[in-house]
């Protein structure tokens, strides 16, 4: 008897939890499919807002401008990451912890701090804001992502894996990448999903590095500051949401995947 | 067994006083050794041994803090390990997991360049790399070698440890190379699979003609597989030689006890060919001691007699087990335990007679007869040696300054459990059992070692206090150092007169 209240609590719970989370969300999916201006007025199903969006050249480059953005800083955070895991995991005595703190800073960080010190940093470096600043800004701040989805993946190894490597004739750099990286490569895929997202997602240290550069955060703001709540942004979240969501599923599936084979061996 | 590279005789691998420091700790300290051609060499020793280090020098992950490695009279103390023709079987096999077996096998033939036989303009050889097809010739042979044909596109992943170790070996020497290393190979495998790969592993370096080191903890391992077994401790070689030599000859009384099952027992020369112990004496095989000089003695269990009528040495059974052919009896005999081998069962509680043939005993030298240092009288009741300073007893008034030899019999040093109760702290390497006592080696911060008897039961890596009654520290004028050795040889024949009294706790 108080078993069953006990779980029906903790279901309670839960659902009320679920529903204050996604609520919001479904309400808003549901009205990107009707035209009408103000959110809460269902003026008939239609696909009017989708194709606003799409024809809006403003959203669409901003669109891009995200897309290449999250592209090249989550390639190179993923080849700096997955060097700086491997050279962080050789180290010996106070240097391990030393590096591994120093690399989690900008995770640890408050978001605006670090965009106010970049911001700065590239004043006093001259560089414009920019395609560049950005770039850099994204990268440094999904490094430390891609170290810690790497160092696991290290920590499995077999400690001589490396040696034999050398052992059978290869160079210590042909052993590095014709030994040690296939067996990363799991670690650097879901580092470089992981900084691939946070890229896309990131408004507030873009918003202080983008120059006339917009993304999609940065598009959303300003379009909210400027114009008021435009109805198109409903059909924006929409498919965002629905897109990190299919990521997120993706990745999930994959790791059980994985899971299912190491236990079969 | 003979081959006919073994009759050239010559070394393929010559280690010359290799020493290896890590972080001021000494692994291997300065050991030399050669390997001739063919040969299958065993570096046996307990965990800690320096062993598997030594090994990686060979291999060139490790390079020796002095000293030098020399590969058919070329020195390769500096080749980096994938420039050497050396190749290495892993404790853990460390295979490639994103590899099948084949690709394993073939990844060390991809690599390899071999003369075409062919020179160029400058009269250099011209390399080139194996075909497919070659390679493929290559791997299939050596994978019938290792009793796995048809795996070659099996995945590493559904193998077991058997297969993988088979692997793990065909990977290995498909290279052909000049010295094959082997790194513990065996030690995850179950019992039953050990054994059987033992025997393919002898077979394999019978047939291939490869020189075999093989590291192992096992001592049966070491003994049935090898031609040579070189045992290990503390970093340094206390013997090299055959199975036979190690397990008939023991060098001293660590190794005696580190090979098979024996009784070691503290002696006194009385003559050529004669020894006294248990206060009786036997006759042996072993000469050239001095007269009434203090040795160690090794009498393996299956060397003694048991005779319900007449013997040399009367005992009384204590235990007895049935070992499956034989069994194994604690028989006390004047003072001593002996551990006794037979196929005939005495109970416990009988009366036997024992009886030791002269090829039974194996007599060895002392490593030390006192534990004797230089030290420094600080005060006039005071002396400093091995890092600390100890009270003694100032009968020749030593003054301060005064440089000595301090000696200090076995059986006069008192071990503590708490560090802080001793005058210096030490760690426990080494522990033996004589029959009545132990006799335990521990090394101080400082490096000096120091031999204690005592009728407590110490372990290995056991951290511990010394003190020594002041009476019992022997300081004299630092003149020569045979003549406080002497003097030392005498404290210590009085000691073990005074046997028990070393009783600490």
């Amino acid at each position: 008897m108080s078993k069953n209240v006990k779980n029906g609590l903790i279901w309670a719970f839960v659902g009320v939890m679920l529903a204050v989370m996604y609520i919001p969300i479904i309400i808003l999916i549901i009205y990107s499919f009707t035209g009408a201006k103000a959110l809460g007025v269902w003026s008939g199903f239609s696909f009017e807002l989708y194709a606003d969006l799409f024809t809006n050249e403003s959203i669409m480059s901003a669109f891009k401008n995200s897309l290449v953005l999250a592209l090249v800083s989550s390639l190179l955070s993923t080849l700096l990451g997955t060097t700086a895991a491997v050279g962080i995991f050789y180290m010996r005595k106070w240097r391990k912890p030393a590096a591994n703190f120093i690399a989690n800073i900008t995770m640890e960080n408050a978001e605006i701090v670090t965009g106010v010190t970049f911001m700065m940093f590239f004043l006093v470096l001259r560089i414009p804001y920019g395609w560049t600043t950005l770039i850099i800004a994204h990268t440094m701040i999904t490094t430390p992502y891609v170290i810690l989805s790497v160092t696991p993946k290290l920590s499995q190894l077999n400690p001589n894996l490396y040696e034999a490597g050398l052992d059978l004739g290869a160079s210590p750099i042909r052993s590095m990448f014709t030994v040690i990286v296939p067996q990363l490569i799991p670690g650097m895929l879901s580092g470089f999903v992981m900084a691939f997202a946070l890229s896309l997602d990131d408004f507030i240290v873009s918003k202080f590095v983008n120059g006339s550069v917009e993304t999609i955060p940065v598009y959303l703001y300003n379009a909210l500051a400027k114009r008021g709540a435009d109805p198109t942004l409903r059909a924006l979240s929409s498919i965002l949401f629905v897109a990190v969501l299919a990521v997120l599923i993706a990745l999930n599936v994959v790791a059980a995947k994985r899971r299912n084979r190491n236990i079969v061996k | 067994m003979a081959t006919v590279t073994r009759e050239k005789f010559d070394n393929i691998i010559e280690i010359k006083n290799v020493t290896k420091v890590f972080d001021g700790i000494t692994a291997v300290d300065n050991v030399s050794l050669s390997v001739r051609r063919g040969e299958f060499v065993t570096l046996l020793g307990p965990s800690g041994c320096g062993k598997t280090t030594l090994l990686r020098m060979i291999a060139g992950f490790e390079m020796p803090t002095s000293g030098t490695i020399l590969l058919e009279k070329q020195d390769v103390t500096t080749v980096p390990p994938h420039l050497r023709p050396i190749n290495t079987v892993f404790q853990k096999y460390a295979l490639f997991p994103h590899l099948n077996v084949f690709k394993n096998i073939a990844f060390g033939l991809k690599l390899k360049k071999i003369p075409t036989g062919e020179f160029d303009k400058k009269g250099r050889p011209i390399f080139r790399k194996f075909t497919k097809d070659e390679i493929a010739e290559k791997v299939e042979r050596v994978l019938k070698l290792v009793n796995l044909e048809a795996y070659g596109y099996r995945e590493i992943t559904g193998l077991s440890g058997g297969q993988q170790q088979r692997v793990a070996i065909a990977r290995a020497i498909v290279c052909e190379p000049k010295v094959l290393l082997l790194d513990e190979p065996l030690g995850a495998l179950d019992l039953k699979m050990r054994k059987e790969m033992q025997s393919e592993l002898a077979a394999m370096h019978r047939n291939i003609g490869i020189t075999f080191i093989y590291v192992t903890h096992d001592q049966e391992e070491a003994l049935t597989m090898s031609d040579k077994v070189v045992v290990m401790t503390d970093g340094a070689v206390q013997q090299y030689g055959t199975p036979k030599k190690i397990y008939d000859e023991p060098a001293n009384a660590f190794v005696a006890d580190f090979i098979g099952e024996s009784n070691i027992l503290s002696g006194v020369m009385k003559n050529d060919f004669l020894v006294e112990f248990c206060g009786t004496q036997f006759k042996c095989l072993d000469k050239g001691f001095d007269k009434d000089e203090q040795v160690d003695l090794v009498v393996r269990p299956e060397d003694i007699a048991i005779s319900a009528k007449k013997g040399a040495l009367k005992g009384e059974v204590v235990s007895t087990v049935f070992k499956g052919t034989y069994y194994e009896m604690e028989i006390v005999a004047g003072d001593y335990q002996f551990t006794v081998q037979n196929t005939t069962e005495y109970v416990a509680g009988s009366k036997v007679w024992l009886t030791i043939e002269p090829d039974g005993i194996h007599i060895m030298k002392k490593l030390k007869t006192v534990n004797a240092f230089d030290g420094e009288v600080t005060s006039e009741t005071t002396v400093e040696f091995c890092g600390g300073e100890f009270e003694f007893d100032n009968k020749d008034n030593f003054e301060r300054g005064d440089e000595v030899r301090v000696s200090v019999p076995f059986d006069k040093i008192e071990l503590t459990d708490d560090e802080d109760d001793g005058v210096i702290g030490a760690n426990v390497t080494q522990t033996l059992y004589k029959g009545s006592y132990y006799q335990v080696q521990v090394y101080t911060d400082d490096d000096q070692d120091f031999l204690i008897d005592t009728v407590d039961e110490w372990d290995i890596g056991d951290r511990v206090g010394i003190k020594i009654n002041p009476n019992d520290i022997t300081v004299t004028r630092k003149k020569n150092d045979v003549a406080s050795d002497g003097e030392g040889g005498d404290a210590n024949a009085k000691a073990t007169e005074e046997e028990g009294e070393a009783d600490g706790e």
